[in-house]
């Protein structure tokens, strides 16, 4: 690439050997070499990330104090919150999503531009947290794809700030696009066929089947799970 | 220094005795709460003797309540209380009808009152209790295809599946 000094023809400048500027071509050459155009322009997306800040609960006014001066954000490129989905890169999700709000964080999710990515904010986005209940969606990434979760309820700022650090990392290994995610994810999305054809009002034991990765035992065993409460 | 206790609602047990006479609805007290208990036949009568010739002009609150499995209650399984506030002597009566299984039902205050509308929406949506003559009963927190009502006690905590046929976006789809 083209980026350094013209070494030939009639660009070519004639320069003494062993300076300052000749030791700083040598490096931009040998860079170019090792990474490839796709790590500049991965290292350009990673510092300049645009939040789409989706807070729908006591999770936001932590995000909000990320985005102060005092645990500054801006300091990893990260600080143009918009509230256009079609300006932003990145969704936070902070906060509990009830299960009517769940279509319009889908829709927003399906409005960001390529590339883009997303982090799923405290107990309540990742897990449903504590409101285990039928208007609670038992976490976000059931439904739009994750790539990385952030724990506590509120997460402290600077487990938001490594979360982003991580996901810089993420992105310069070579985005998320066809990343795979949690295995246990897969599972859910594997059942979603048999999901789709069992009408309303019919439990669907395999729906929330998954729950066993949080430590719960449920009385009979997770496929049983909502037989007794429809009878 | 005692003071003569006076009994507020005195003047609108006097309108209420001359204007519908005796038997119409039961008294209990809770606190400094008065409720009248009426039959879901007679609720509209008495709310209307009660806004017009009481001046309880203003509906404070409407809601349900469901007493499946409560202890020692004995009347109806659902009840739906009015708390009604004369603007002008600040009382409050609360008027309590109980309905029950199948298909509770009840007549609308919304012609009495408009700020009915929403809260009867309401009710409708978390009991499933019907309000006869409401112009627009439909739910108001739940989604429209939900199909339970989620506030009645045998309803299970973590519902019955109604998210089961929700989109999921995978990575490519989206
Ligand atoms: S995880 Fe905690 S702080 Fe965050 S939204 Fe849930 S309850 Fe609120």
């Amino acid at each position: 690439m083209a980026i350094g000094l013209p070494k030939s023809g009639s660009g070519a400048i004639d320069v003494p050997e062993n300076t300052i500027i000749t030791r700083l071509d040598a490096t931009i050459d040998k860079l170019l070499d090792q990474v490839g155009g796709n790590q500049i322009i991965n290292a350009a997306r990673k510092y300049s990330l645009w939040p789409m800040p989706f807070a729908t609960a006591c999770c936001g006014i932590e995000l909000m104090a990320v985005g102060a001066s005092r645990f500054d954000i801006a300091r990893f490129g990260a600080e143009v919150m918009r509230f256009s989905p079609r300006q932003c890169d990145l969704l936070i999700v902070a906060g509990r999503v009830s299960m009517k709000m769940l279509p319009v964080l889908q829709r927003i999710w399906l409005q960001m531009p390529e590339p883009k990515w997303s982090i799923s904010m405290g107990a309540c986005a990742s897990t449903g947290g504590v409101f285990d209940t039928y208007a609670v969606v038992q976490g976000v990434d059931r439904f739009i794809p994750i790539d990385v979760y952030i724990p506590g309820c509120p997460p402290r700022p600077e487990q938001i700030l490594r979360a982003l650090l991580d996901l810089q990392t993420k992105i310069q290994k070579g985005s998320s696009l066809g990343s795979k995610g949690l295995p246990e994810v897969f599972d859910a999305e594997r059942a979603l066929p048999e999901k789709q054809i069992v009408p309303a009002g019919i439990p669907f034991a395999s729906e929330r089947g998954d729950e066993d990765r949080f430590g719960y035992r449920l009385p009979g065993g997770s496929a049983l799970l909502g037989k007794n409460e429809a009878k | 220094m005692s003071q003569a206790v006076t009994d507020p609602h005195a003047t609108t047990f006097k309108t209420l005795a001359t204007v519908l006479g005796d038997g119409v609805f039961s008294t209990s007290q809770y606190l400094d709460n008065l409720r009248l208990h009426v039959p879901a036949s007679r609720l509209i009568e008495l709310l209307t003797v009660l806004k017009n010739q009481c001046g309880f002009s203003f509906l404070a609150e409407l809601g349900g309540t469901d007493y499946l499995g409560y202890p020692g209650h004995t009347r109806h399984r659902f009840e739906v209380h009015y708390v009604l506030l004369n603007i002008d002597t600040t009382e409050r009566l609360i008027v309590k009808a109980g309905v029950d299984d199948p298909n509770p039902t009840l007549p609308s205050a919304y012609p009495l009152w408009r700020g009915a509308d929403w809260m009867e929406r309401e009710v409708y949506d978390m009991y499933g209790i019907v309000f006869e003559g409401h112009p627009d009963l439909r739910r108001i927190l739940m989604p429209e295809e939900f199909t339970a009502f989620p506030l009645r006690k045998d309803y299970p905590l973590r519902g019955r599946g109604e998210r089961h046929n929700f989109q999921k976006l995978s990575r490519e789809q989206s």
